[in-house]
């Protein structure tokens, strides 16, 4: 039953990983601008097109 | 003759009027919009046109200049950071509307090399700019900017926001709380199932740990409520952070004690919970729209810097709060006056838009004084200064004392009131127990005092406003009803009068209804449009929208006399368009609206009356409104509507002629009488009343617009939903009550069970998350329900 000190141990450290690791990404600014990059990950890139086409009404 | 298909501009999607401007079979409706489609195809950008149809703004604006923004002082102010390659800058665009945009202006370097990155914040309608001062400088950058339609709105009232703007650390705080209270209810399980008394050893040290995840959340996550607490006291207020702090602290005494003199369980797990939904609740409250500005006044509507000619005759460009008295500045095209000065040079066509919400340019002639505000049509004029900028017409509104007090005293919330009485009463109860069993068992009375502190938290009672607010909040913003923060709500259900302003609020600014005295024909109709389409000014293209696409025919000898009107030759018959006197040489005076007289030859053909546009169903929402609200209209012009309003406002409610600060006083005059005002207006000449009123609401036809300073902004399409907004906000505040009422009665179980002083840990689990849970789901279904009775959802 003692290896329950253990496992406790264990598990709030991983917590603790987590919670460390969403200090980092908030003050990288990750929660910043929640919409913006929704829509940046649907532009294509490469397609550079001279002529674009009328787009239709 | 043929009504051709109407055409739409390649660029902004706009009617294009003139056919002329085609290149690769697109049409443009302007030559900006052509420019910006040059630019774009040339840098190969011409992807921007896929990714959404007409993805542009329009062009039909003048350029501005930004030469300006290289004075060292200027640049100073914007840029937040600069070193030997790279500066960065942030600008607010407000024409950021779609996917596109974020595409072409995270690719500006392929335009110009020197920008080294771009980041787009969409919903704040920002871009972070990072570029290299040595190829680039700031002014063109923003001329860059402006060249392809992205004009960016500088400010100083913005840029020194912006460095006001404290990072809060409401989330980390909650990850903080969300983190511990897992962790410790995992703890508290086997205590809530009973331990036998072999693994007593667990049980120590379970609460151990729970202690040590109680110290974060109370020293870290919770401390604000005892920050709020103290200074309420301070300040001899007592509202709702009294108990909740009392409570924390007295939780995590009792936790402490009960491991420290082994008396079984603690509340750690009570305490985090409440903690973390404290929070929860505060982050939904503060969670407001922040892309739109509620603070604005009149700096972030005037420009940051001031063209002043010097006694050398040199233009350089002054900060705006260095322009002084006696300056003698120079006002281009589209650019507005800063400040109270004497026309000195140049034709004067000033267009008080912005100001009064009518947006017919008035002409000013030498010598005469322009009231700052006004935005110069035309070529550039020369003014000299009279007034210091602070002190002029305009913006020595702001140095009324309805801007300078807080407006905190407005109207007390209801949740402020009962919390008041709330803590006055769990004093006097939880002291009463304690006396009461003092003389018996001092132990029991101390297990009872602190346990009524601990049950009577009002945890449920500190979230039953904010979700009920945040639910209202966003079904108004689903309305394009777009509110400051959540005590506007409560504000709306307590008015009984309301106030509007004319122009731009119960007409449609710069909308007008163009009609022609008599009937045109189809020849005459051609010769009209092809004269008015060659001119600028706004009564023509006015006109020419208003007569829509015609056949170009070729007119001749074109010749536009500014402030009359303009002549020209079609065939061999002069042409003349223009004012009464102009046209017919005769001067009416009884004019009530604007009028552009046509004559053909020596034949008078008619005139075209252009008059105000009143808003659709403005009678209905009048009629709709409760007879209960007085109603009111202010307005800053003639009372040449009068006739037409009286139908709807009654007689002696229609006050014209109003200046901004009488408009100001007219609401402070009611509100002594008791009387709860709210005030509807546009322009820059209600912000006095805005700010004096209790609930200010800025109309708006285009939110990006400039709009003063308000507590709530709404979109001109929805003014009919007004009387539904009205009588949502006081269902929303019924909700209120009645969640008070439910979360009270938890309040009062959880109380008379601790005043025996037999509340256990176990108890306090279950009540205070149920009370939580239950008050949480009650405000949002019902929330949801008023606003289903009211049609404001579907």
């Amino acid at each position: 039953m003692s290896t329950i000190f253990f496992l406790i141990g264990c598990s709030v450290v991983l917590a603790l990983i987590f919670l460390l690791a969403f200090f980092w990404s908030h003050h990288n600014g990750q929660n910043d601008d929640l919409y913006t990059p929704s829509v940046r990950i649907l532009l294509d890139d490469d397609g550079t097109i001279e002529d674009p086409e009328v787009p239709k009404k | 003759m043929a009504t051709l298909t109407k055409t739409h501009c390649f660029h902004c999607g706009d009617i294009c009027i003139t056919e002329e401007i085609k290149q690769d079979d697109k049409s443009f409706c302007c030559n900006g919009c052509y420019q910006v489609y040059s630019i774009l195809i040339n840098s190969k950008l011409g992807n921007y046109y896929k990714l959404n149809p007409h993805p542009g703004d329009t062009r039909k604006i003048a350029d501005k200049k930004f030469s300006y923004l290289d004075e060292p002082e200027i640049e100073a102010q914007l840029i937040s950071y600069k070193d030997n390659r790279k500066t960065i800058v942030s600008f607010y665009i407000p024409a950021i509307h779609c996917s596109s945009c974020i595409w072409l202006l995270e690719r500006l370097n392929t335009i110009n090399p020197g920008i080294i990155e771009n980041r787009v914040d969409f919903l704040k309608k920002q871009v972070d700019i990072q570029f290299n001062q040595q190829q680039i400088s700031l002014s063109e950058v923003a001329t860059l900017l402006q060249s392809i339609g992205y004009e960016p709105l500088i400010s100083l009232q913005d840029v020194v926001k912006q460095n006001h703007q404290a990072k809060d650390n409401l989330l980390p705080k909650i990850a903080v709380a969300g983190f511990c209270f897992g962790n410790v209810m995992l703890l508290s399980f086997p205590a809530y199932f009973g331990l036998s008394a072999a693994d007593k050893h667990f049980g120590t040290f379970f609460s151990l740990l729970s202690i040590l995840f109680c110290i974060p959340v109370v020293l870290y996550s919770g401390i604000d409520y005892f920050k709020q607490a103290y200074h309420n006291l301070k300040n001899g207020v007592l509202n709702i952070d009294f108990p909740l702090a009392l409570g924390i602290l007295v939780m995590f005494l009792r936790t402490l004690s009960a491991y420290v003199f082994d008396l079984g369980e603690g509340f750690a797990d009570s305490l985090t919970g409440l903690i973390f939904f404290l929070l929860i609740g505060k982050f939904i409250q503060k969670k407001t729209y922040y892309h739109l500005s509620f603070e604005r006044d009149y700096r972030s509507f005037f420009p940051v810097a001031v063209q002043v000619i010097t006694d050398e005759l040199k233009e350089i460009s002054v900060p705006l709060e260095k322009l002084k008295q006696g300056d003698r500045i120079l006002v281009k095209n589209q650019e507005i006056i800063p400040a109270d000065a004497i026309l000195l040079k140049g034709d004067a066509a000033i267009d008080f838009s912005f100001v009064t919400g009518e947006s017919e340019p008035v002409r000013k002639v030498v010598g005469e004084i322009i009231y700052a505000g006004g935005k110069q049509t035309g070529s550039a004029i020369e003014l000299e200064v009279i007034k210091p900028v602070s002190q002029s017409y305009l913006t020595g509104l702001w140095n009324n004392e309805a801007f300078v007090k807080p407006k905190q005293d407005k109207i007390k919330t209801f949740s402020s009131r009962v919390s008041k009485i709330f803590s006055i009463a769990l004093i006097i109860i939880s002291v009463g127990t304690l006396l009461y069993w003092l003389p018996q068992n001092w132990q029991l009375g101390l297990n009872a005092f602190t346990a009524i502190l601990i049950v009577a938290c009002p945890c449920a009672l500190a979230l039953s406003t904010p979700f009920t607010m945040a639910a209202a909040l966003s079904v108004f913003d689903k309305n394009k009803f777009y509110l400051k923060n959540t005590d506007v709500v409560e504000q709306l259900a307590a008015i009984n009068s309301i106030v509007f302003d004319k122009t731009g609020t119960v007409t449609i600014a710069g909308e007008n209804g163009v009609t022609f005295s008599n009937d045109l024909n189809n020849g005459d109709k051609e010769i009209i449009f092809n004269i008015c389409k060659n001119s600028t000014h706004p009564l023509s293209q006015k006109i020419s929208s208003f007569l829509g696409s015609q056949k170009a025919i070729k007119i001749e000898e074109y010749c536009e006399i500014p402030g009359a009107g303009m002549t020209a030759l079609v065939g061999k018959e002069l042409v003349g368009i223009g004012s009464c006197f102009f046209v017919t040489g005769q001067t009416k005076t009884n004019a009530q609206f604007p009028e552009v007289h046509v004559k053909i030859g020596e034949r008078y053909v008619g005139y075209f009356a252009i008059r105000q546009k009143f808003r659709p169903d403005l009678d209905k929402i009048l009629t709709d409104i409760d007879q209960n609200y007085q109603t009111y209209l202010l307005s800053g012009d003639t009372d040449q509507d009068a006739e037409a309003l009286s139908k709807v406002f009654k007689k002696e409610n229609l006050l014209f002629k109003q200046s901004p600060q009488n408009k100001l006083d007219f609401i402070y005059k009611k509100q002594q009488n008791n009387t709860r005002i709210m005030m509807i207006g546009d322009g820059l000449n209600d912000a006095g009343a805005l700010k004096q009123s209790d609930a200010g609401i800025a109309v708006t036809d285009h939110i990006n617009n400039f709009t003063p300073g308000s507590d709530a902004i709404l979109d001109g399409a929805s003014l009919h939903l007004l009387p539904k907004f009205l009588r949502f906000s006081k269902s929303a505040v019924k909700v209120i009550h009645y969640s008070f009422f439910i979360s009270l009665s938890y309040n009062l179980v959880g109380i008379s069970i601790a005043m025996t002083g037999q509340l256990s840990p176990l108890i306090a689990a279950i009540i205070m998350p149920l009370s939580t849970v239950t008050i949480i789901s009650f405000t949002s279904i019902a929330t949801h329900l008023a606003a289903k009775k009211h049609q404001l959802i579907s």
